[in-house]
């Protein structure tokens, strides 16, 4: 059971909410940040020794200058634009443009263009308790390229039956669009606001057609009545829990405190949504 | 000489345009004979990335010695400087104003790129 928090907006709370879901519950789990640009979650866990990093490649394009005669086939079908051709002269490749199809390999007619690893990234792997483990990409600073390092943190969990709960990238670009496609079901955190509120309208949208099971958490609710409300009944939306808006959460938490060091009743229902949303996704499933 | 101008339509009288990558049009001017060309650059308006670098291609296989555009980026300024190709930098005025500064030694030739690549 994969279940990616997500949002649309940024700030909302994906990383709060994710941490205090991974917390809440008492069996092993898997806590991926998939939010690789600018991932978090292990600022909330201790540093331990317990901790497995390896590096994540691409394989780009290296021409080959004397066996290239620069008949340009290899721009033509680069739809990233990451490979150049001037007539006479050999291909020039820009590998943190790549999207490593392979189309430019394929179409070389003199065999000029072979794969060499290009790093874009890496991937921690680290127990924050007994029987819970967070696993957290890394894109490399200067790469654009996010999917690929979103695509190798999933497969770690490929073969996983366990619970496994995703901190997801903002926006509802190709980032959060790879990490909600492996999911079984999203949880978006909302927050009341103009913005919040349009942002989620897209994401929802995207989500809807994509064909995953969702539901909402409000977050910062200053009334149990708010504009984000007023769009999930309208949608038929679920709302799961909303949080209300406390300096509280916030004090606590730039201490490097959770959610639920800040408001623990919260445990409880988190806990209970969680298992809520496991029978309604097993009911689909079977 | 022939000489590239990012434009944004088909005449001398036309402007400049000062964005190189997805420049709508570049004009390719020859100084032998005074004639031109047009090269349509439509399909980098749409370009999801690289924009720049495709444009830079198309200015170096259209055989230009010159560049007159509004900015640069890293990645094509390198194509461009590969392929010896001077690019001087223009306000967006008449393009046959920018031609005429541009032999009158008045635009000043870019020694590096002057912008940041952009991303998606």
């Amino acid at each position: 059971m994969k279940i990616a928090i997500a949002s649309g907006k940024g700030g909302t709370g994906k990383t709060t909410v994710s941490i205090a879901l991974a917390n809440a519950m008492d069996r092993p789990l898997k806590l991926l940040d998939c939010d690789v640009e600018e991932p978090n979650c292990h600022l909330f866990y201790k540093e331990t020794s317990d901790f497995e990093g390896m590096n994540i490649y691409q394989q780009v394009p290296e021409v080959d200058p004397k066996k290239c005669d620069g008949c340009g086939k290899c721009a033509e079908i680069c739809q990233f634009n990451s490979i150049m051709s001037i007539k006479g002269s050999a291909a020039m490749v820009f590998p943190e443009m790549c999207h490593a199809c392979g189309g430019c390999f394929l179409i070389c007619p003199q065999s000029a263009i072979r794969e060499i690893p290009f790093k874009i990234g890496a991937l921690a792997t680290e127990k924050i308790s007994a029987e819970k483990e967070l696993i957290t990409g890394f894109l490399d600073i200067g790469i654009a390229m996010a999917p690929p390092v979103i695509k190798n943190v999933l497969k770690e969990v490929e073969n996983y039956d366990g619970l496994v709960i995703i901190d997801s990238p903002p926006g509802t670009s190709c980032p959060f669009v790879t990490t909600v496609k492996a999911s079984d079901f999203v949880v978006f955190v909302a927050e009341p606001t103009p913005f919040g509120l349009n942002d989620l309208q897209i994401a929802v949208e995207t989500v809807r057609e994509i064909g995953i099971p969702f539901a909402v958490i409000i977050n910062r609710a200053t009334s149990s009545n708010n504009i984000i409300t007023e769009y999930c009944i309208r949608e038929n939306i679920r709302v799961l829990i909303q949080i209300e808006d406390s300096r509280k959460v916030a004090e606590v938490y730039s201490n490097g405190g959770t959610l639920i060091d800040a408001l623990p009743h919260l445990k409880n229902d988190f806990a209970t949504l969680l298992r809520e949303v496991e029978s309604e996704c097993s009911e689909v499933l079977q | 000489m022939r000489i590239a101008i990012s434009a944004g339509g088909n005449s001398l009288n036309d402007k400049l345009q000062s964005r190189f990558g997805r420049a709508d049009k570049f004009l390719i001017y020859d100084t032998a004979d005074e004639s031109f060309i047009i090269i349509d650059n439509k399909q980098n308006l749409q370009a999801a990335q690289g924009a720049g670098i495709q444009s830079a291609q198309n200015i170096v296989n259209s055989g230009a010695h010159v560049l007159i555009s509004g900015h640069c980026g890293p990645k094509a300024f390198s194509i461009l400087n590969s392929s010896n190709i001077k690019i001087f930098t223009s306000a967006e005025i008449a393009i046959s104003e920018a031609i005429q500064l541009m032999l009158d030694g008045k635009l000043t030739e870019l020694q590096n790129s002057d912008v940041e690549g952009h991303w998606v």
